[in-house]
């Protein structure tokens, strides 16, 4: 239940999110982690999803930034964490951020509340002017 | 003709698009721009979107996709969301999009029956 044990086996890797081809690279990337983890097809599918949002919100709302992806391995499970950070202009009120149908933008305002669901932990950080980080973790199986 | 990259067919007054298994953000939106010029050109029916192949529909592509439904409808088309993996609808109903307007079908053989008028000729 609790990830204090948590044994990273070391596999770090970590993407610019800079263009709009960044968003492609970052999905492949994660697919590629995932596969090596041994994500079903509906996990993948979930966690790629996820990804797919929250990198968006990276750098559509947050002018770009960064997702590391980092391989959890306390055995006998394996997962995947992401990290996507930005020091873009923070989210005001995360909690209504976090409502389905909000959005600042065109947007159906499903992204950051659907890639919470779609993930076993999620954690938002966000400072008004500061930027803000979203760690995501999904377990394989 | 059709500049974006995914290929349309016409088959009578159905319009048959094949999406591939990746639709980044620039080709949906070309996408819905080709195809919404086909069917106010051609007075298209029915649009049927093969999505077999799709592996990720995340919500901009989602609002895409129930962007592309509404301009069909608006110009007298109906628009077939055909052959949805299992996993992209686990996920869809995850993100709590459940593509409002959309018709879906099972697969492009299923959408096109459904188009069929019954007991009249197939479409096509
Ligand atoms: N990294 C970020 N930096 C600043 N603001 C953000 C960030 N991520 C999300 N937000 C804010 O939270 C709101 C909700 O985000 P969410 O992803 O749910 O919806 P959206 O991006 O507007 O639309 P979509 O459904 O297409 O994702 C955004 O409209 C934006 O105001
Ligand atoms: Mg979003």
């Amino acid at each position: 239940m609790s990830d204090r044990k948590l044994v990273k086996n070391g596999q770090v890797c970590s993407l610019p999110i800079r263009a709009e081809d960044d968003l492609l690279t970052a999905r492949h990337a994660v697919r590629a982690a995932a596969l090596q983890a041994g994500f079903g097809l509906v996990g993948q599918t979930k966690l790629i999803t996820a990804a797919s949002e929250l990198v968006r919100n990276c750098y559509v709302h947050g002018g770009g930034g960064d997702l590391v992806i980092e391989h959890l391995s306390p055995p006998p499970r394996a997962g995947l964490r992401l990290t996507i950070s930005d020091d873009g202009p923070g989210i005001t009120d995360p909690a209504k951020a976090l409502v389905d149908g909000f959005s600042t933008g065109p947007g159906l305002g499903h992204g950051l509340g659907g890639a919470k669901r779609l993930v076993h932990e999620f954690h938002l950080e966000t400072e008004p002017g500061k930027g803000t980080t979203v760690v995501i973790t999904r377990w394989a199986g | 003709m059709n500049s974006s990259e995914i290929p349309i067919l016409r088959l009578g007054k159905v319009l048959l698009a094949g999406l591939s298994n990746e639709l980044d953000d620039k080709t949906a939106l070309r996408f819905a721009d080709e195809l919404s010029h086909q069917v106010s050109a051609i007075g298209a029916e029915a649009v049927v979107l093969d999505i077999t192949k799709l592996e990720i529909i995340d919500s901009f592509a989602a609002r895409i996709l129930v962007e592309i439904a509404t301009m069909a409808r608006l110009l007298g088309a109906r628009v077939v969301l055909a052959g949805m993996r299992y996993p992209v609808a686990i996920t869809l109903v995850e993100l709590g999009l459940d593509l409002p307007g959309v018709e879906t079908a099972l697969s492009v053989e299923h959408a096109m029956d459904k188009l069929a008028p019954p007991g009249g000729s197939r479409v096509g």
